[in-house]
C-alpha cells in the first residue's frame, strides 16, 4: 500500500484514548480530520465530506470506549456503519416493467462504460430467463454503432439499428415496436456520451424518455471520477430523474469516492459495478464492500 | 468573491478551491504551505495578491520541467505512441493530432494497435479517413506488438514523418496489460532507434487522485514524455496533472476541448490555471 491506510492512522491518533470510557469532542474531533483527509484522498466531494464528517461527530461523541475493542476500532466502526448506511443499506435490482417490453436506458458521460455495460447487463438479463434487444442509439461517436453489433455478437443478443442517419429518438421509438413485434421483453438503450453542459444533447436524452418512458435510467459513471462526479450526477438527475447507477472500472485501484458523492446528492441507489472489460464481468453493488474500499481498509 | 483580511478562514476557502479541482489532499496543503511562507517572506498584505500569488505557484509547478511544452517531435521521423486507462480519449486524440500534424505539412501514418476493444479498429479507421492519412491495422485480436512493428516498418518505407499508435486503453494495475504495453515499447526502441520519442499518456480531466497512480505505472512501463489531458470542455478542472506534474515532473503537452477533430489545443499553463479559479 502507498498510503498509510486509515485504519493505522486512527489506531495510532487514539491508542492514548485506551481505557479513557468515553469519547471527548476533542478527541473525536482529532480523529475526524482523519477520516476527513483519507476521504478527499478517496475523491469524495468536497461538500459531501463535510456534511458527512459533522454527522458522525455528532454520533461518535459521548460513545462509550468498549475495553474489549481498541477505541480507534470503534470509532471506524461508526464510520463504516455510517458510510455504508449513507450508500444505501440493501442491494437494488433492476425492476422490470408491469407490460413488457422493459425498457432501459443508458446515459453518462464519453468513456464511461455504457456500450460495455449494455452488453454486460443484457447477458445478465438473459441469464435470469429474459429476451433482451440492444439498440444503437449512438449516432455520433465514430464506430459506435459498430461496436455495439460486435458487443451483441460476442453476448449473443440481437442489436437493432438504424444507421448514423436518423435521430436518437426515433431510433428509440421504432426499437420499442421492433421489440414488441418480435417478442424481446427487455430493450437496453446504448445512448451517446454526452457532457451534462451540452444542453442539445442532454435535450436529446429527455426527449427520448418522453418518447419511450423507460422503466430504467440509468447513470454509467467511472469509477475514477473525481470531484465533479456531483456535478455529473446531479445534472442527470435534475434532467432525467435517473432510476440508479453503474459504477464502473471498479476492477482499477481507484478508492471509489465517486460512489459516495454520487449517493449523498441524488439519493440515487447504485445498482451494478462493473468489474473488467469482458462482457461476464458486471457485479451487483455490495454497499458495505464500498464503504470498506473509499476509506482504504 | 473577496476577502476582508489574511486569515486562516481565507487558506481554507483556497484549499478548498485546489481540492475541488481534485489538485488532492496533499499536493494542495504542499503548495499553501509554501503560499503561506511567502506571504510571509515578502510581507503581503492584500488578499488579492495571495491569489495572484497561488496563480504563480500553480504556474509554476506546470512549467517547471520545460518553459516550452511542446510535442517532441522533431527531427522526422518521429514516432508518438499513444497510452492510458479505458476511455479516456486515447483513439479520438490520435485523429485529431493526426490531422493537426498532417495540416502543418508532414507526412503521417498511424498504426491501430489496440487489437482487443469491439470495433477500435473501425473507430480508428475513421478518424484515419477524416484526417487523411493512412493507417495499419491487423483484424480484432492480432497482437498488438505486431501491429507496432509492421507500422514501424511501413513508416520507414513510406518516409513518414511522424507515426502515431494507437493501443489499447488498459488499468495500470493489471500487471499482464502493462508488460504487453511494455513489451510494445521495447519493439519501438528496438526497430526505430533513429526515431524521435513521445510517448503521451491520455488523462481524463475528470480523474480523481488515481490519475497520479496511473502516471506512476506507466511511466514505469513506457517511460511516457507527456500529458494529454482530455475532456477540458466539461466542468471538470483537471488539478489532478498539478499532483503529477509536481511528482513525476511530466509534462502536460495537450488538451482536449471536444469531440471534434479540431478540438486539440497546446497546453496553456495561463488558461489552466485562470480556469482553476473560474465559476
Ligand atoms: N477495466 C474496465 N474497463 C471497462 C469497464 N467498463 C468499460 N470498460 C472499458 O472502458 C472503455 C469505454 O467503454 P465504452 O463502453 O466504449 O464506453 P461508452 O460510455 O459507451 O463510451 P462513449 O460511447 O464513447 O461515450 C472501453 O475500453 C471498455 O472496454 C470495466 O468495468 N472495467
Ligand atoms: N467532450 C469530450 N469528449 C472527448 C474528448 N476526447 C475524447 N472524447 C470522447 O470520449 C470517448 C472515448 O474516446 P476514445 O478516443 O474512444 O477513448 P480511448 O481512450 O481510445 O478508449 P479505449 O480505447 O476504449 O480505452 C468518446 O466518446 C470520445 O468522443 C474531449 O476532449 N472532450
Ligand atoms: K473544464
Ligand atoms: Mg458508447
Ligand atoms: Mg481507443
Amino acid at each position: 500500500m502507498i498510503f498509510e491506510s486509515l485504519a493505522e492512522k486512527l489506531q495510532k491518533s487514539l491508542n492514548k484514548l485506551k481505557g479513557k470510557g468515553k469519547l471527548s469532542e476533542k478527541d473525536v474531533k482529532q480523529v475526524m480530520r482523519e477520516v476527513k483527509l483519507a476521504l478527499l484522498e478517496a475523491d469524495v466531494n468536497f461538500k459531501v465530506v463535510k456534511k458527512f464528517v459533522n454527522s458522525v461527530k455528532e454520533r461518535a461523541v459521548g460513545h462509550e470506549v468498549m475495553e474489549s475493542l481498541t477505541p480507534g476500532q470503534q470509532v471506524i466502526k461508526i464510520v463504516n456503519d455510517e458510510l455504508t448506511k449513507l450508500m444505501g443499506e440493501e442491494q437494488k435490482k433492476i425492476e422490470f416493467a408491469p407490460q413488457p417490453p422493459t425498457i432501459i436506458m443508458m446515459c453518462g458521460l464519453q468513456g464511461a462504460g455504457k456500450t460495455t455495460t449494455s452488453g454486460k447487463l443484457g447477458i445478465l438479463l438473459k441469464k435470469k430467463g429474459k429476451s433482451p434487444l440492444l439498440v444503437a442509439c449512438d449516432i455520433y461517436r465514430p464506430a459506435a454503432i459498430k461496436q455495439l453489433e460486435v458487443v451483441g455478437e460476442k453476448a449473443d443478443i440481437p442489436v437493432f439499428s438504424m444507421g448514423d442517419k436518423q435521430n436518437p429518438v426515433n431510433i428509440a421509438k421504432a426499437s420499442i415496436e421492433h421489440a414488441k413485434k418480435n417478442g424481446y421483453d427487455v430493450v437496453i438503450l446504448d445512448t451517446a456520451g454526452r457532457l451534462h453542459i451540452d444542453e442539445e444533447l442532454m435535450d436529446e436524452l429527455e426527449n427520448i424518455k418522453s418518447e419511450v418512458n423507460p422503466k430504467e435510467i440509468l447513470l454509467v459513471v467511472d469509477a475514477m471520477t473525481g470531484q465533479d462526479a456531483v456535478t455529473v450526477a446531479e445534472s442527470f438527475n435534475d434532467k432525467l430523474g435517473i432510476d440508479g447507477v453503474v459504477l464502473t472500472k471498479l476492477d482499477g485501484d481507484a478508492r471509489g469516492g465517486a460512489a459516495l458523492s454520487i449517493r449523498a446528492v441524488t439519493d440515487k441507489p447504485i445498482k451494478f459495478v462493473g468489474m473488467g472489460e469482458k462482457l461476464d464481468q458486471l457485479e451487483p453493488f455490495y454497499p458495505d464492500r464500498m464503504a470498506s474500499r473509499i476509506l482504504g481498509m | 468573491k473577496s476577502y476582508k483580511k489574511i486569515d486562516e478562514e481565507l487558506f481554507e476557502e483556497l484549499e478548498e478551491v485546489l481540492i475541488t479541482a481534485d489538485v488532492g489532499v496533499n499536493t494542495t496543503m504542499r503548495i499553501i504551505e509554501d503560499v503561506k511562507d511567502k506571504v510571509k517572506e515578502r510581507k503581503i498584505t492584500e488578499v488579492e495578491e495571495i491569489r495572484e500569488l497561488l496563480k504563480e505557484e500553480l504556474k509554476e509547478i506546470l512549467t517547471e520541467v520545460d518553459e516550452n511544452i511542446s510535442l517532441n517531435i522533431e527531427p522526422s521521423p518521429a514516432i508518438v505512441l499513444v497510452v492510458g486507462v479505458n476511455g479516456v480519449g486515447k483513439t479520438t486524440t490520435i485523429g485529431k493530432l493526426a490531422y493537426r500534424l498532417k495540416n502543418e505539412g508532414k507526412k503521417v501514418l498511424i498504426a491501430a494497435g489496440d487489437t482487443f476493444r469491439a470495433a477500435a479498429i473501425e473507430q480508428l479507421t475513421e478518424w484515419s479517413n477524416r484526417a487523411g492519412v493512412d493507417i495499419i491495422a491487423h483484424q480484432e485480436g492480432a497482437d498488438p506488438a505486431a501491429v507496432i512493428y509492421d507500422g514501424i516498418q511501413a513508416a520507414k518505407a513510406r518516409k513518414s514523418d511522424v507515426l502515431i499508435c494507437d493501443t489499447a486503453g488498459r488499468l495500470h494495475n493489471k500487471k499482464n496489460l502493462m508488460n504487453e504495453l511494455n513489451k510494445i515499447f521495447r519493439i519501438v526502441e528496438r526497430e526505430y532507434p533513429e526515431a524521435t520519442k513521445e510517448v503521451l499518456l491520455v488523462v481524463d480531466a475528470t480523474t480523481g487522485q488515481n490519475a497520479v497512480l496511473q502516471a506512476k505505472t506507466f511511466k514505469e512501463a513506457c517511460d511516457i514524455s507527456g500529458i494529454v489531458l482530455t475532456k477540458l470542455d466539461g466542468t471538470a478542472k483537471g488539478g489532478v496533472v498539478l499532483a503529477v506534474q509536481s511528482e513525476l515532473k511530466v509534462p502536460v503537452k495537450l488538451v482536449g476541448v471536444g469531440e471534434k477533430i479540431y478540438d486539440l489545443q497546446d497546453f496553456d499553463p495561463d488558461n489552466f490555471v485562470e480556469a482553476i479559479f473560474s465559476e
